[in-house]
């Protein structure tokens, strides 16, 4: 069992004619990600890396099976996308496309659950479970397989932090990037039960940063379901209150989303606080030692 | 984020037929004088600073007059100050009305449940955030079905409106809603809301507008009153760049490393000046546009952190290094970089090569770049 990935995950790449979409084609092939199709309309016959290009999502769903799909479609066009893959019966949809309208996400969030299908992102790293299967655009090099959760709502920082602990000689289950937006798909309360549940994780990473109350959401969550040890680390403290810092979602609005009420929340659910990204693998390493002297 | 000031919130309102005061924004003097004296804003009126920041009431950036000269006092009073940052260059001229009771209203995106949030208060022409939470009304609203009856009901009732104030309530409702969502607004509020007789009336506008739907919003790309120039020339080239109090500046990729980058300085004593994200990238030419943006802003010292993934650490070193070309001697500041990940290696030979050492570890290479700009602040 794993968190929304594994071997058995074929991935149908949207947008897979444009730069982004043939580079990080290619990278989930080296990870071991089955890509078994590609969508640009007006490409069909054509291949990319290897893998078939099809018109739309229901072709390429009828001839590969595909059941995931991952998004690299420009802004303007990625609510369409998105929709498109839901109709074609895909339930897992990760959405690498930044500066999307939260307008739209809106429409794409409610229509992909009235079908019962799954949303991360947007503008989002993705999943990725070492040695099983990744969807998105996480660097392949900073994982290890191993038994650490992570999810974050930040992208290089998590690459950062995932090699952090990597060096540590400590490896990963599921790596999840949640995405910068204020409005996700998946959110730190949605992917905390499926860590939580998943019986290749040991503990779980959490990285927050400032703008919106997820991780406040999160923490209660924590509070009262979560029995793995949390290892958690915002970014953001030092930053201006009613600044856009960077991510659409990481704004200090209103008094409301600073990093000092995360963290208080956080801690008080009982999950173990870095202040620096650096101290993160650290605690980690100090968590699976006592693991393993059980 | 596009905040508009209030004359362009009003003409917004105009068009989805929000009823508002008689008004006309004036630039001078002379024509809050001659905007009184033909009629075209009737008497008595208040005479607004068009600037972004609240509190303008109680700051004196709010007058009333009677008479065209009152007027004219009162634009040349408010004309050409300093509100809290802003210089004021706009003047929006409205008739005074008689209001019975001032309320509460916005549409935004309430970003856990994930769908756009109606708040409403009998308590209107305070700040929301110091309204007590049992006088106030949120209505989550679907986005498919959209604002129904029985929540528009809902609201009048907690503005507690009854008969025919209650029913000027709803085209206001309608009117906001739609504005929100074919707009594509972050941010809708009127406050205060007045009510005037049997009617209701929109005094006072706040709108802000989401950048990231400027492709379906053209109309807005000009408008850009709350960003330093800088921030501005940042915006076209694709670039996340805030400017803060301090003076060290700071280039890192992906917004959480930055805001990350930001917390370690300031805990060992530094003082960020700039954000910037250079955001994934596998172009030089990016990176060397970012580099000179950052110089723009004279920092005493810039602080690099690239973790390489998408973006490779030498593409970075690449630009870098093309950039210190293009920055004159004399402007030129002391960088530390710290590059990890993705080439790294071919990165901190292409940066030795020029004369700059690449530190590993984000806690030394921290403070080593708040020495670099002349220590604690």
């Amino acid at each position: 069992m794993t968190v929304l990935v594994d071997a058995q995950t074929r991935v149908v790449v949207q947008g897979i004619t444009g730069h982004q979409g043939t580079v990080h084609t290619r990278q989930m092939q080296l990870f071991g990600t089955q890509v078994v199709a590609g969508v640009t309309p007006g490409k069909a016959g054509t291949e990319v890396e290897g893998v078939p290009v099809f018109d739309s999502v229901r072709d390429a769903v009828a001839k590969t099976h595909a059941n995931a799909s991952c998004i690299f479609v420009p802004a303007p066009f990625a609510k369409d996308a998105l929709i498109e893959a839901v109709d074609a019966g895909i339930l897992l949809s990760v959405v690498v496309t930044e500066h999307i309208p939260f307008h739209d996400m809106l429409v794409m969030y409610h229509y992909s659950k009235s079908k019962g299908g799954r949303i991360i992102g947007p503008n989002c790293p993705g999943i990725a479970a070492p040695g099983l299967s990744k969807v998105g655009i996480i660097p392949n090099v900073v994982f290890r397989r191993g038994r650490v959760g992570v999810i974050s709502r930040s992208g290089t920082l998590t690459y950062e932090i995932v090699n952090g602990i990597s060096e540590h000689g400590i490896g990963q289950s599921t790596c999840i990037g949640l995405g910068g937006d204020p409005v996700v798909g998946t959110s730190f309360v949605d992917a905390l039960p499926m860590f939580e549940s998943d019986p290749d994780t040991d503990l779980i990473v959490l990285v927050g940063e400032i703008g919106g109350q997820s991780e406040e959401d999160g923490a209660e969550y924590i509070r009262q379901h979560v029995t793995k040890p949390v290892v958690a680390y915002i970014a953001g403290r030092a930053s201006p209150p009613g600044k856009r810092m960077g991510h659409a979602g990481a704004i200090i609005s209103r008094g409301r989303g600073t990093a000092e009420t995360k963290l208080a929340a956080l801690s008080a659910a009982g999950a173990q606080v870095a202040r620096f990204p650096y101290e993160i693998p650290d605690l980690v390493a100090q968590i699976v030692a006592r693991q393993n002297r059980r | 984020m596009v905040k508009l000031a209030e004359w362009r919130g009003k003409q917004l309102f105009r068009k989805y037929g929000v009823p508002l005061p008689k008004g006309h924004v004036a630039r001078t003097a002379d024509e809050a004088a001659a905007l009184t004296r033909d009629g075209t804003v009737p008497l008595p009126c208040v005479v607004k600073a068009q600037v972004l920041a609240g509190g303008r009431g109680k700051g004196g950036a709010v007058k009333f007059a009677n008479t065209p000269e009152e007027a004219r006092a009162a634009a040349a009073a408010i004309l050409g100050l300093e509100f809290k940052g802003e210089k004021v260059k706009e003047l929006l001229l409205e008739q005074k009305l008689p209001i019975a009771r001032e309320l509460y209203l916005s549409v935004t995106l309430d970003r856990t449940l994930r769908v756009p949030i109606l708040i409403a208060s009998a308590q209107g022409g305070m700040e929301i955030e110091t309204v007590d939470d049992a006088a106030i009304v949120r209505v989550p609203v679907h986005p498919f079905p959209g604002l129904a009856g029985y929540e528009k009901r809902r609201i009048a009732q907690a503005l507690g409106l009854a008969g025919p104030a209650a029913r000027a309530l709803d085209p206001f409702l309608v009117a906001l809603w739609e504005l929100f969502v074919r707009e594509d607004a972050e941010l809708v509020e009127i406050n205060p809301l007045a009510v005037v007789g049997d009617g209701l009336v929109a005094l006072d506008a706040k709108v802000i507008i989401e950048d990231d739907a400027s492709f379906r919003h053209p109309e807005y790309d000009e408008i850009h009153d709350d960003r330093t120039p800088l921030e501005e020339v940042a915006r076209e080239k694709g670039i996340a760049f805030v400017q803060l109090d301090g003076n060290i500046g700071v280039i890192a990729n992906g917004a959480g490393l930055t805001m990350a980058t930001l917390d370690v300085l300031k805990e060992f004593g530094g003082n960020p000046g700039v954000f910037l994200d250079l955001g994934g990238t596998d172009d030089p030419k990016k990176v060397t546009e970012a580099f000179l943006l950052m110089a723009r802003a004279k920092p005493t010292a810039v602080f690099l952190n690239i973790f390489g993934g998408v973006t490779r650490c030498d593409t970075v070193a690449k630009g870098l290094v093309e950039a210190m070309k293009e920055v004159p001697e004399r402007e030129r500041f002391p960088l530390v970089a710290r590059i990890r990940g993705n080439n790294e290696k071919e990165g901190i030979e292409i940066l030795r090569a020029a004369g700059i050492v690449s530190i590993p570890t984000l806690r030394e290479s921290a403070q080593a770049a708040i020495a670099a700009a002349g220590g604690k602040a």
